[in-house]
C-alpha cells in the first residue's frame, strides 16, 4: 500500500518533462503547473444525470474539458466513468433502458438537443474501447472506415489519411508494407493503436478512450501511453483509466468520480500530490476500500 | 454410462460405415467385366451368361442352391435372366470365344461372333476394324438429328409462335397478320426444303450404315444379324488380360459419367442427371442464401425481441420437420400453377395451352427445395449474427456508421462463415432430397439439358434429371430392374461423391472467409 502511495507521486512529477518527445509537442506542453481556469474548453457538461431504467448512474455532473489536453477520468469500478464517456458520443442510446437529463455542449453545440443528428455527432468524436475491436477488413480499410461510410472514395485523400493517421498512431513503420492484410492478424497492442488511428482519421473534435490499455501487456501499454502523450495538442483526449500511475503519466487534468458523482477535478499534479478532498486522497493513495 | 454412450456411438458409426462400404464396394465393381459362364444341364440345355448372384432355397422340401444367370439376348429369349438350380447342372465351361456385346438397344448380347458382313456378304475384315468408323457414323447421325434437324424444327416452331403472337395482339383480320401469314408461308417453304435436304442426307447415311453388320450367335446356335454401329462395346469376356479388363472398366466409367442414358436408364451414362443435380443445387443455394440471410437479419437485428418473435422462431424451426413431399405439393400448387401459370399468361400467351413455366421445371424444383432448406440457413445465420462481438458493432457506431452500414460492412462479413455453414447444411439436405422434386420438375428422361447453345442459353423452365430420382427409377421402376440394380449402387456412389464435392468446396470457401474475417490472434 505504501508503495502505491509513493509511486504515483514519483512518476507524476516527470510527466511533463521526461518522456522523449519531438520538439513540437514539448513546446505545447505547459511549463508551469497548468490551471483549468486558463484553458480553452472543448466540451462542457451541464447538470447531466443518467439512469439505467430506475437506477441512476450519473448525478448532476457539471464540468468542462479543455481543448488540446489529456483529461483522465478516475474512480473505483462502477462509479460511472464509462457511462459518462459513452454519453459524450451518445453510444448509450443503443441501450433501450437509458434515460438522461441535462445536456453537453461540444464546441458550443448541443449533444442531447432534440434536433441533434446522432450520426453527425458521432462523426465529430472518436472513440477507443477497452476491448480492441479492429473491423474484419484490411488495415487500410480499418483506418478509413469513417471516410468510407461518408462515401469518400478519392484514393489520394484516402491514402493520405491512412498515412497521417498511422503515423500519428505510431504504427506506420510497422505496417506500411502490409496495409492490405487483415487487421485481425496483428498483435493486441498493434490492434489497439490501429483503433486509435481509426478514431483520429476523421479529425475528431474530441477523442474518447475507455481504459484503452487494460487488455494489453505492459510493453504494449507503454507504447500506447507514449502515443497518448504525443497526441496532446493535436487532439482533446478524455481517457478513462483505473490505473493511477497511468493517469498520472499521461494526463494534464484528472477528474475523480465516486458513485456517479464528481468529487474533485483539477490539474493532475494537484490531484496526485495535494488533493483537496479526503476521498480523493484515499483513492489515489490506494487506501480506498 | 461411458460404455453405453460410447457403444451407441460405435454402433452408429459402424452402421454408417457399413452402408458406405456396401455402396462403395458394389458401386465400384459394377463396371468390372464379368466372365461368361456356360452351363450345360442334365437335360442337355445350354445356357451362357454372367453369374449375377446365387441363393439358397427349398426344392421339394430339401435345401437347394441356385444361381441367377444373366443370359441377356432379350430380343431372342424374351427375358434377361434365368435361374438355374445347382442340381440341374451337368457341366460348367468358360468358352474362350464367348463375347459380351453391349448394344444401343435390346441390352446385352452374349454369345459368339459368327461373321462380319458388308451388304449381306461375309467379308474378311474383322469386327474391330469396322467398329470404330461405324460408331463415328452413328454419332454423326445422332448429332445431325439433334443439331441440324433440331435447328430447322426450332425455326419452324419459332415462326408458328411469332405468327400466333401477332394474331393474339392484332387479331386475325389485321393487315399485319395477313402480311405475316404470307411471310411465314414463304419462310416455311424454305425451311421445309432445307428439312427435306437434311432428311435425304440422313437417309443416305442410314443406308450406308446398314451395310455393315455382324452376325451374332447365341449359345444354342440361334443367330441374329446386328448393325455394327449399334454396338456400343464388345469384348471376349473370358479372354481378356488384366489390361484389357481395366480398359473395359475405364471405358464404362467414362460412358457413365459423360453420356446419356440408354435402355430405359439401366445402361449408358448419367450425365444429364449429374448436370441436373448440380445445377439444381446451385440454383437452390443462390435462392436460399439471400432469402435466409434477409430473414435472419430481420429476426436478429430489426425485429423487437418478444414472445411473438419467439413464436416465429419456433415456427421456422418446425418448418424443418414438415415432410418434404408436402413442400413438393406446395411447390407444385404455388410455384408451378400459380406463379408459373401467371408467367405463361403474361409472357408466353402464344404457346398456350402448352405450358412453358406453368409446369414442373428446374427453377420451381430449386425454389421448392430452397423453401425446404431455408430454416437451416435462418437458424445458422441467426447464430452467426449473434456471435458477432458487440464491441465491433459499437466501434462501428462510434465511427458514425448507421445501423445498415454497420450491418453491411461489419456484421455481415463477420457472420459470413456462419452463413456458409448454414448453406453447406442446406445443400447437403437439398441435394439428397427426391420426393418434392418428383412432382415439381424431375423426369426420368429429359430430352434437353437446362443449359444449351440456344438463346437465352439458360432454360430454367425445362424439366431435368436428378441422380436421386434416377436411383429410384432405375432400381425400382424400370422393366428390367434386375439389370439396373448394380447401377443403383454406382449412381448412389456418384451422388454421395457429388454431394461431398459440393460440400467440400463450400467448406473451402468458408475456411477462406473465416481466415479473412474471424481469424484473430491476441
Ligand atoms: N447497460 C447497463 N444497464 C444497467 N446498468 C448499467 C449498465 N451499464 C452500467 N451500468 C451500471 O452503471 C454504473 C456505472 O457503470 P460504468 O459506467 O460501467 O462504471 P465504470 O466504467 O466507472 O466502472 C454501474 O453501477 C453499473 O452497474
Ligand atoms: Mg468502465
Amino acid at each position: 500500500m505504501t508503495a502505491l502511495l509513493e509511486r504515483p507521486m514519483k512518476t507524476a512529477t516527470p510527466t511533463h518533462a521526461a518522456p522523449p518527445l519531438d520538439a513540437q509537442t514539448t513546446e505545447t506542453a505547459p511549463p508551469v503547473p497548468p490551471s483549468l481556469a486558463d484553458e480553452e474548453m472543448v466540451l462542457e457538461v451541464r447538470d447531466f444525470c443518467l439512469w439505467y431504467g430506475a437506477k441512476q448512474a450519473l448525478f448532476d455532473l457539471s464540468l468542462k474539458f479543455p481543448k488540446g489536453k489529456v483529461t483522465a477520468l478516475i474512480g473505483p469500478s462502477g462509479c460511472g466513468k464509462s457511462t459518462l464517456i459513452r454519453s459524450i458520443n451518445r453510444l448509450n442510446d443503443l441501450i433501450d433502458s437509458v434515460r438522461y437529463s441535462g445536456d453537453m455542449l461540444l464546441n458550443g453545440a448541443s449533444i442531447f438537443g432534440k434536433t441533434v443528428d446522432v450520426i453527425e455527432l458521432r462523426k465529430r468524436t472518436g472513440m477507443v474501447f477497452q476491448k480492441t475491436n479492429p473491423f474484419p477488413m484490411s488495415i487500410y480499410e480499418n483506418v478509413i472506415y469513417s471516410l468510407r461510410i461518408d462515401g469518400e472514395n478519392r484514393k489520394s485523400i484516402l491514402d493520405e489519411t491512412v498515412e497521417r493517421s498511422l503515423q500519428r498512431a505510431a504504427l506506420w513503420d510497422e505496417v506500411k508494407d502490409r496495409l492490405n492484410e487483415s487487421a485481425l492478424q496483428m498483435s493486441g497492442g498493434q490492434q489497439q493503436r490501429l483503433c486509435i488511428a481509426r478514431a483520429i482519421a476523421a479529425e475528431p473534435e474530441v477523442l474518447l478512450m475507455d481504459e484503452p490499455c487494460s487488455a494489453l501487456d505492459p510493453i504494449a501499454t507503454g507504447k500506447v501511453e507514449e502515443l497518448i502523450y504525443q497526441l496532446r495538442g493535436l487532439y482533446s483526449v478524455i481517457i478513462v483509466t483505473h490505473n493511477m500511475q497511468q493517469a498520472a503519466r499521461v494526463s494534464d487534468y484528472t477528474a475523480f468520480f465516486y458513485l456517479g458523482q464528481l468529487i474533485e477535478y483539477d490539474a493532475t499534479d494537484k490531484i496526485f500530490t495535494n488533493p483537496g478532498k479526503k476521498q480523493t486522497e484515499d483513492y489515489v493513495t490506494g487506501r480506498f476500500g | 454410462m461411458v460404455w453405453l454412450t460410447g457403444g451407441g456411438l460405435v454402433l452408429a458409426t459402424l452402421m454408417i460405415a457399413g452402408l458406405l462400404l456396401l455402396v462403395v464396394f458394389n458401386g465400384t465393381l459394377t463396371f468390372w467385366p464379368k466372365k461368361l459362364t456356360q452351363i450345360t444341364t442334365h437335360a442337355g440345355m445350354k445356357y451362357l451368361g454372367e453369374v449375377s448372384r446365387s441363393e439358397a432355397y427349398q426344392h421339394d422340401g430339401k435345401p437347394a442352391h441356385r444361381q441367377l444367370l444373366r443370359t441377356a439376348n432379350f430380343d431372342l429369349f424374351g427375358d434377361h435372366f434365368k435361374w438355374i438350380s445347382r442340381h440341374d447342372v451337368a457341366r460348367i465351361d468358360y468358352p474362350a470365344e464367348a463375347w459380351t456385346v453391349e448394344r444401343q438397344e435390346w441390352g446385352l448380347f452374349v454369345g459368339f461372333l459368327k461373321e462380319v458382313r458388308i451388304d449381306g456378304q461375309p467379308v474378311s475384315q474383322t469386327f474391330a476394324e469396322l467398329h470404330g468408323p461405324a460408331r463415328q457414323r452413328f454419332h454423326q447421325l445422332k448429332s445431325m438429328e439433334k443439331n441440324e434437324i433440331g435447328e430447322v424444327n426450332r425455326a419452324i416452331e419459332e415462326l408458328r409462335l411469332d405468327l400466333r403472337r401477332i394474331e393474339l395482339k392484332r387479331g386475325k383480320e389485321s393487315p399485319e397478320y395477313i402480311r405475316a401469314v404470307a411471310e411465314t408461308t414463304k419462310r416455311e417453304t424454305e425451311l421445309q426444303a432445307e428439312y427435306a435436304k437434311l432428311g435425304a442426307e440422313v437417309t443416305r447415311l442410314r443406308a450406308e450404315d446398314a451395310r455393315y453388320t455382324v452376325v451374332l450367335a447365341e449359345v444354342n446356335g440361334q443367330t441374329k444379324e446386328q448393325k455394327i454401329s449399334e454396338i456400343v462395346r464388345a469384348y471376349p469376356a473370358n479372354h481378356l488380360n488384366l489390361l484389357q479388363q481395366i480398359g473395359v472398366y475405364a471405358s464404362r466409367w467414362w460412358e457413365f459419367l459423360t453420356d446419356e442414358p440408354r435402355e430405359a436408364n439401366t445402361e449408358g451414362g448419367v450425365l444429364p442427371a449429374i448436370f441436373g443435380t448440380v445445377m439444381m443445387t446451385l440454383i437452390m443455394s443462390l435462392a436460399v442464401a439471400p432469402f435466409g440471410v434477409v430473414a435472419a437479419l430481420y429476426l436478429r437485428e430489426y425485429a423487437k425481441q418478444g414472445p411473438l418473435l419467439s413464436a416465429v422462431r419456433i415456427a421456422v424451426n418446425n418448418l424443418a420437420g414438415v415432410p418434404s413431399i408436402v413442400f413438393g405439393v406446395f411447390g407444385l400448387g404455388f410455384f408451378c400453377y400459380v406463379v408459373g401459370g401467371g408467367i405463361d399468361q403474361m409472357f408466353f400467351p402464344e404457346k398456350l395451352p402448352t405450358p412453358t413455366y406453368g409446369t414442373g421445371g428446374i427453377i420451381w424444383a430449386s425454389l421448392t427445395l430452397a423453401l425446404l432448406t431455408v430454416p437451416v440457413v435462418i437458424v445458422a445465420t441467426e447464430e452467426a449474427l449473434a456471435a458477432v462481438p458487440g464491441s465491433m458493432r459499437e466501434g462501428s457506431y462510434a465511427c458514425g456508421a448507421s445501423k445498415w452500414q454497420t450491418i453491411r460492412r461489419i456484421v455481415l462479413p463477420r457472420a459470413m462463415p456462419g452463413v456458409m455453414t448454414g448453406l453447406i447444411l442446406a445443400m447437403a439436405r437439398g441435394a439428397g432430397e427426391v420426393a418434392p422434386l418428383m412432382i415439381t420438375g424431375v423426369v426420368k428422361l429429359a430430352p434437353e439439358l437446362p443449359v444449351d447453345g440456344h438463346a437465352p442459353f439458360l432454360h430454367l423452365s425445362r424439366s431435368f434429371m436428378h441422380l436421386g430420382f434416377h436411383i429410384y427409377d432405375v432400381g425400382f421402376q424400370s422393366p428390367n430392374s434386375e439389370a439396373g440394380k448394380p447401377m443403383v449402387y454406382t449412381t448412389t456412389l456418384l451422388l454421395i461423391g457429388l454431394i461431398a464435392l459440393l460440400n467440400l468446396s463450400a467448406i473451402y470457401i468458408r475456411n477462406r472467409l473465416k481466415k479473412r474475417y474471424v481469424g484473430a490472434q491476441f
